[in-house]
């Protein structure tokens, strides 16, 4: 086996080890640069095996200990991982590097420590969820990544975060339980808990017709556990308000990237256990195709109505995110690749807006509501030029990556007329709405101030300018040469 | 009728007055006296009367919706609830051969598991050995939890007020004088004995049932034991929170590097070197031993916290 293979392990061993680490170290700085470290890390090493295995279009799974597959634990492998790898951990290292001068303001000294062990454990979870052969495997780095989300939102010791993070623990807890009975009957009906396994158990049980019920039930509780830690549509109320009250590097994390390892997971299991064909007899790709299609305009009719501008941003994820659900229940490889980009353009671009939305109301003493901001990009123009970009790549402008994703979706209903219609038709109404509050807030931004309304000027933090510059090279990358990308991840899906 | 009824009476009182006896409470001299509370003037009395016409429409609103969302959480609950049931009774016969349990996965565990773990116990080969990822994630899912509780409870100037301050001082200085006799001396008896029932589960958790989950359970209540009948300060002269942070991070981080040296020379097909030993020693079954340690540290550690915590948001 080439060295090469134990990469995915070292990076998920780093990021624990780090978290484990963290509590015997002096301060929240060391703490700090040693979540920077796993995160780096993790980023190199994914980098180099998606460099590998990518070209060479091959998968490989990694038995985890001296047992093979269904007796010991294992991972898998192939490019779709590989990518999703990558940006999580490059997303993580930017977003910390963003938020680094609000978390030491937000977060009390003597508890900046345990933050960055949530930080560690959740990138350690994300990349679990990304690269696990096996169902229950998957179910504990849920539980990981639950509890070190509420503790990231819960750091800023504010009213609202509190209020949030009991919305949010209590939607999360009910997703995770609803996940696990769906494991639970899962095993019941099948007797495994690895992937490839589980496939063969339910591709037997769906052509002899046996246990159909179950099967339905234990499809439905889980697209709806996760569905409800991702905030599909009609369970989305618990994320405007704890994305938009949490420190800029939680709110960015989260949004880009936590309620992604949950879709991740899902499309992984939609393809490793129930198998696509499956799921479309079911007719779970209907359902989530039309909650996806009303969060895409529920999340941008409630961001209209929004004045504070994490808030505002926060809504828009639930728009966004409808996309990546829309992109699933088409229920077509296509539709899913494009799902996969989206939620790659996500990942990259929200953590730039939110940075930037912070960065932009330090100068305005963290007055965060949008008529506050007044003019605010001529104090810190690094950051205005970040959210606009991101602005205009979210409504999806030519060139940047948002325009990229949403060719993708139209091109991929091309097949089945009657979704092609009502895709096409919510995806042009989306992307007005999404005009409707980008470009007031951009043009918010960067009008002239009134007299008296000035605030300082900021200076530019170096690792929020390292980290804007990284995230505007990547909506650039994404929305020019999308081409690579995309033939990577449908060569990743077909090996899935 | 009556006679009876008077006699069950009577019964009822004394059993009420031993009752009370037992909670200390004697007729003439009752232990805690206490006069009822003055009713206090909330705000909510204040702003009733200020309330406009707008708020009460708003307040009427607010209670229809809440019974709506009452009736529909109730019609949700009960629907998912008979769903549920109605899969379960579709679900194969538990223990009956031709249940999709009972395959070569489990056959392996249960024909090999001594042969491969060295351990006695094949919960504890199970977890520790043949599934020691997903373990090593619960155990990290501990350490995350008693973290999480130290970041929302430990004092700091945003969650406590100085008369909370001031009363824990006034706690700590009762705690150094009085010292509650019938708790000391049993918990002096009882203290060692959980201690080393725990430790023996613990150690004992490759050969009989038991495990560093269960025993460190059990190290934890003789912990917690220790803090209620000897206070805070005297816990603090062997246990703070710098302590607690190495104790728990030390093993979580054996655990980590043992299991990442197991997993590292299983996936490259490398000799791991580690003796299984005689099945049913003490000194048997590989790395189990060590990590059911490493696991009831942790977990006894948890429980002390969740205690401490939630009780005086301290360590």
């Amino acid at each position: 086996m080439p060295f090469i293979y134990n990469f995915p392990f070292f990076s998920i061993f780093i990021c624990m080890i780090s978290g484990i680490v963290t509590p015997l170290l002096k301060n929240g700085k060391w703490a700090y640069r040693l979540s920077l470290f796993a995160s780096g890390a993790g980023f190199v090493l994914s980098g180099i095996l998606l460099g590998r295995i990518g070209p060479n279009n091959e998968s490989f799974s990694f038995m985890m200990g001296h047992f093979p597959a269904p007796w010991g634990n294992e991972l898998s492998v192939g490019p779709l991982e590989a990518v999703l790898a990558t940006t999580v951990c490059l997303v993580m290292l930017m977003a910390l590097l963003g938020g680094s001068r609000d978390i030491f303001e937000d977060v009390l000294p003597e508890k900046q420590k345990l933050y960055f062990i949530m930080m560690d454990e959740i990138l350690a979870a994300l990349l679990a969820l990304t690269y696990t052969n096996d169902i229950f495997t998957a179910y504990v780095f849920i539980e990981i990544s639950t509890i070190a989300a509420c503790a990231i939102v819960m750091a800023k010791d504010s009213s609202d975060t509190m209020v949030a993070t009991m919305r949010y623990l209590i939607m999360s807890l009910l997703g995770s339980g609803l996940v696990l009975i769906g494991i639970v009957l899962l095993y019941c009906i099948t007797g495994h808990l690895l992937f490839p396994n589980l496939q063969l158990r339910v591709l037997d049980l769906a052509s002899t017709g046996q246990y159909t019920m179950p099967l339905t039930v234990v499809v439905g509780l889980i697209v709806m556990g996760l569905g409800i830690k991702s905030a599909m549509f009609p369970f989305h109320l618990w994320l405007p308000p704890a994305h938009g009250s949490a420190t800029t590097a939680s709110s960015s994390v989260l949004s880009g990237l936590v309620v992604k390892g949950y879709i991740i997971l899902m499309i992984r299991l939609f393809y490793k256990v129930f198998t696509i064909e499956v799921i479309r007899e079911l007719r779970v790709t209907n359902m989530i195709f039309l909650f996806g299609l009303a969060g895409m305009i529920i999340g941008s009719v409630g961001a209209i109505k929004e004045g504070h501008i994490k808030r505002m941003l926060a809504y828009s994820s639930v728009a966004q995110l409808g996309y990546v659900f829309m992109g699933i229940g088409l229920g077509t490889d296509i539709g899913i690749v494009a799902a996969c980009f989206q939620i790659l353009v996500h990942a990259c671009t929200k953590p730039m807006l939110f940075s930037c939305a912070s960065a932009l109301s330090a100068g305005r003493h963290h007055n965060k509501k949008l008529h506050a901001l007044r003019g605010a990009a001529y104090e810190n123009k690094l950051a205005g030029v970040g959210f606009t970009v991101g602005a205009l790549s979210m409504i999806g402008i030519p060139l940047f990556a948002g325009f990229a994703a949403k060719v993708l979706f139209a091109s991929a209903t091309m097949a089945q007329p009657v979704k092609m219609w009502m895709t096409l038709l919510t995806l042009a109404l989306s992307t007005v709405l999404n005009a409707l509050y980008y470009i007031p807030a951009v043009t918010v931004l960067w009008s002239r101030p009134e007299e008296g309304e000035a605030g300082e000027k900021v200076l530019v933090h170096p690792a929020f300018a390292v980290s804007t510059v990284v995230f505007i090279t990547a909506v650039f990358f994404l929305g020019i040469c999308y081409q690579p990308v995309v033939t990577l991840i449908q060569n990743g899906l077909a090996l899935l | 009728m009556s006679k009876m009824a008077k006699i069950k009476k009577e019964k009822q009182t004394a059993w009420q007055r031993f009752c009370a006896w037992v909670n200390g409470d004697t007729a003439d001299r009752p232990l805690m006296p206490a006069d009822p509370p003055a009713p206090r003037k909330t705000k909510t009395d204040k702003n009733k009367k200020q309330k406009t016409v707008s708020s009460r429409k708003e307040g009427i609103e607010l209670n229809r919706f809440g019974s709506i969302y009452r009736i529909c959480a109730v019609l949700i609950g009960v629907a998912v609830v008979t769903v549920l049931m109605v899969t379960v009774l579709q679900l194969p016969l538990f223990g009956s051969p031709d249940n999709p349990a009972v395959n070569e996965v489990v056959e392996r565990y249960v024909e090999k598991g001594l042969e491969e773990t060295g351990a006695v116990n094949m919960v504890a080969g199970m977890i520790l050995d043949y599934r020691a990822f997903d373990t090593f994630g619960e155990s990290s899912v501990l350490f995350l939890a008693v973290t999480c509780v130290t970041m929302l409870l430990m004092r700091d100037k945003n969650n406590t007020s100085k008369d909370e301050d001031l009363l824990t001082a006034r706690e700590h200085v009762i705690e150094g004088y009085e010292e509650d006799i019938i708790l000391t001396k049993i918990a002096r008896l009882l203290i060692p004995c959980a201690l080393v029932y725990g430790i023996y589960v613990v150690l004992n958790g490759h050969i009989s049932p038991g495990g560093g989950f269960s025993g460190g359970t059990i190290m934890g209540s003789a912990l917690i034991l220790f803090a209620v009948s000897f206070g805070m300060i005297r816990m603090s002269r062997f246990f703070t929170y710098a302590t607690f942070k190495k104790v728990t991070s030390c093993a979580l981080l054996v655990y980590a590097a043992s299991k990442a040296y197991s997993f590292f020379t299983g996936a490259n097909h490398l000799e791991s070197h580690i003796p299984l030993g005689t099945p049913g020693a003490i000194l048997s079954s590989g790395l189990i031993l060590i990590l059911d340690i490493c696991v009831g540290i942790v977990v006894a550690c948890t429980m002390y916290g969740f205690y401490a915590l939630f009780t005086k948001g301290e360590l």
